[in-house]
């Protein structure tokens, strides 16, 4: 045993002689690209130093932190009602979806819960959240890739949606519409059915959007087979949402965790995807605005009459204790571990946003890849800055 | 061939160095109003038609007057040299791009004497000019000191180089028809020749070399660098390539080069397949009056030959490298050999 690890041992030195002796003769050295944290294809502030080898990959690192506005040490000094406004800017393309769990875990703490009528309307304005966000991705990939018009297009139908959101809540970016115990006001007459025009906008977008990748075998061939993430180094790094999902794990709080919603009265169902590659993330969360679309409709038809909001104390304290609720944003699993002393202002509240995980897994998947590919591959995993810094 | 282009109409007599100034302003002017033209028509109205807004509308009628206003921007912008770079290679490499983008225009024909210069080798002089670009590109990019700009020019090198043979290749075909490289001889050939004994639009060689025409169109997107062949641009990786550090005067002159490149090669196209200054079925015209109807054909071609670029342009998500290598490499120059082949035992047989 010992004479075949000696050999081993020895093919081992000779190998890395070989290799140094043919860097020393090459003079090869690597190249050290600095993209961002000012790049036009990380849309925000997120740096990527990557190690070249020619045009090859040999070692990425992601560096973030040149946005961080310090939300969980600020939220020690306001307010619970005050706090919608600060995490509202989190992820700042689904502002209303932020809040969602905030108020579920302040209502957690204090046996609050909302009415049905407002549990309905809030389902359905986190689902419209979603649909504004996805829109942007959809339309965005292409931009990343090289094709500027889907973005346009992205830009013309996200705005359907943007005017609804902005029509019950007086916000079309920042809605700080939910309140502990239900939401500010109801809707405005006749919001429903035009919402419903809205939606099947959307559907068609959808359709266009289809129409120009998934048939187009230039994005096949740049984004098929580029970055997969199997199912096991997915769970490894925290992915959620729909990266996870396109890497073949079933997993969907929407379903699995509906504390707060209505999705269990309504008929969906979650897209998974077996592949794990730049198009799988693509394709599912075109799948996933789709079947919002059709929850949305659902809703629209489905929303009860009745109180918007629970009988809550003029001056909220929420009691001592804890409590964390996460639920299904646009970009994955949003978290908030809400610590109260019984006080005004939270104790501490611990922000567990899905794109920060979700970036974490890049040094693990761009070795190896193109300078191109890293691109398409962060445009895939799809993050928002400010649901990295927070 | 050197007979006085005006002498027909105006009746001037002028000296060889008058006459030669005159033609060589004339095509600059030329070139220049049809660039502004098809900068205006596609990439302001064109593509905010396709992309479902409204474009520049504010200066002057629907915005026509928008291209001055970019223009006098940037001429009052300051001219930066970066710190680290090579300034003299660096401020000279905008002026080689544009060289080679007028030089291809020396050798187009646009009337029976409209012609700065009638070589007998026309095509070829407009093949070996339309490459000296890529130099001035590398010599921008090495000159930048700036990553982006070099990797953005070595991938230009690589890909301008490998694109280079399919354009030569399907030219061939069209020369092998013709038996002549002169532009004049291939446009004649073309408005002589006749559909199986028709010779109502002569027989432009888009019919015959429709193989030819396409691979030239191909290779002609990845020549102007024009999505999906963007890879040395390649705004959202490379940021602007080889163009990211100029400002200014020295950046429009890029972009003008850009645009009139796609003249200049759509006009050359036109020419080679699509009959060139020729206005199908009027043969029994003067020269003079050719020479008034000619560049209006021609410019009418190229511009139509733009728009195609164009559209593919703001339609397509663009290739990565080496996909992009496999395509010229693989696809484009053995079929380019092929229709070579078939041209040639056509051109026997028949």
């Amino acid at each position: 045993m010992t004479a075949v690890t000696d050999r081993q041992k020895l093919q081992y030195i000779a190998a890395k002689a070989a290799d140094a002796r043919v860097n020393v003769e090459l003079e090869t050295e690597g190249m050290i690209l600095n993209m961002g944290p000012q790049h036009p294809a990380t849309h925000g502030t997120l740096r990527i130093v990557a190690k070249l080898d020619g045009e090859q990959v040999v070692a990425a690192e992601p560096i973030a932190g040149y946005m961080h506005r310090g939300y969980e040490k600020l939220t020690e000094v306001r307010t619970y009602p005050q706090i919608t406004a600060l995490v509202n800017r989190i992820d700042w393309l689904g502002s209303f979806a932020n809040e969602v769990p905030f108020i579920l875990a302040s209502e957690q703490l204090m046996g609050i819960e909302a009415p049905p009528r407002a549990q309905w309307i809030r389902t359905l304005l986190f689902e419209m959240s979603r649909v504004a966000n996805l829109i942007l991705f959809l339309g965005d990939m292409g931009v990343q890739l090289g094709a500027v018009t889907p973005a346009f297009y992205a830009f013309r139908d996200r705005e359907f949606v943007l005017d609804q959101i902005e029509a019950v809540t007086g916000g079309r970016f920042h809605p700080n519409f939910d309140r502990i115990g239900g939401l500010k006001d109801d809707l405005p007459k006749g919001w429903l059915v035009e919402t419903k025009n809205v939606m099947n906008k959307v559907r068609s977008f959808c359709d266009e959007i289809e129409g120009l990748f998934m048939n187009a075998e230039i994005f096949a061939t740049r984004t098929r087979g580029i970055g997969v993430i199997p199912a096991d180094v997915a769970m490894q790094y925290g992915l959620s949402g729909a990266n996870a999902r396109a890497s073949g794990i079933d997993w969907d709080l929407r379903r699995d965790a509906p504390f707060g919603f209505v999705y269990p009265e309504l008929d969906w169902k979650v897209w998974t995807h077996p592949d794990g590659d730049s198009f799988a993330r693509f394709w599912v969360r075109l799948q996933e605005v789709r079947e919002s679309t059709k929850m949305i409709d659902q809703i629209c038809d489905g929303v009860p009459g009745g109180p918007i909001m629970a009988k809550v104390p003029r001056i909220i304290k929420v009691p001592a204790g804890e409590a964390y609720v996460a639920t299904e944003n646009p970009l994955g699993e949003m978290g908030f571990y809400v610590v109260s002393k019984g006080e005004l202002a939270p104790f501490r509240v611990k922000i567990r946003s899905a794109s920060f995980n979700n970036v974490s897994i890049t040094p693990w998947l761009l070795r190896g890849v193109y300078v191109p590919d890293i691109i398409t591959i962060l445009a895939s995993l799809y993050f928002i800055l400010g649901d990295i810094d927070r | 061939m050197t007979q006085a282009v005006l002498h027909p109409i105006l009746g001037l007599e002028l000296a060889y160095w008058q006459e030669t100034i005159i033609r060589v302003l004339l095509g600059l002017v030329a070139l220049l109003l049809l660039t502004g033209g098809v900068v205006y028509l596609y990439l302001f109205k064109f593509v905010s038609f396709m992309q479902s807004r409204l474009g520049p509308m504010e200066a002057g009628p629907y915005g026509s007057m928008q291209l001055l206003a970019e223009v006098g921007k940037w001429l009052q912008k300051e001219d930066i040299f970066t710190e680290d770079s090579d300034k003299f290679i660096f401020g000279i490499a905008p002026a080689v791009v544009l060289a080679s983008t007028f030089l291809m225009f020396v050798v187009i024909p646009a009337g029976p004497n409209a012609v700065v210069a009638d070589l007998g080798t026309g095509i070829y002089f407009v093949l070996a000019m339309s490459s000296l670009s890529v130099i001035g590109i590398l010599m921008a990019g090495w000159a930048s000191a700036n990553k982006y700009a070099l990797m953005g020019a070595l991938r230009a090198g690589g890909q301008l180089i490998a694109y280079e043979l399919p354009l030569i290749l399907a030219v061939v075909g069209v020369v092998i028809s013709a038996g002549s490289l002169n532009l004049q001889d291939i446009v004649a050939a073309q408005s002589d020749g006749a559909i199986f004994g028709w010779t109502g639009i002569g027989n432009p060689y888009i019919l015959t070399q429709i193989v030819g025409f396409t691979i030239f169109l191909i290779a002609v997107q990845a020549e102007l660098t024009q999505t999906p062949f963007d890879m040395p641009i390649a705004e959202s990786e490379l940021v602007a390539g080889y163009q990211v550090e100029y400002t200014g005067i020295r950046f429009l002159v890029y972009f003008i080069a850009e645009f009139a490149t796609a003249v200049a090669f759509a006009a050359v196209a036109s020419t080679l397949f699509l009959g060139g200054w020729q206005l199908p079925g009027a043969w029994g015209i003067s020269d003079g009056a050719m020479n008034a109807i000619g560049p209006i054909m021609i410019s009418i071609k190229a511009v139509l030959l733009v728009g195609v670029v164009f559209w593919v342009r703001f339609s397509l998500p663009r290739f990565r490298e080496d996909q992009l290598q496999k395509l010229a490499w693989k696809v484009l120059i053995p079929l380019a050999l092929a229709n070579i082949v078939v041209t040639g035992v056509m051109k026997v047989v028949f």
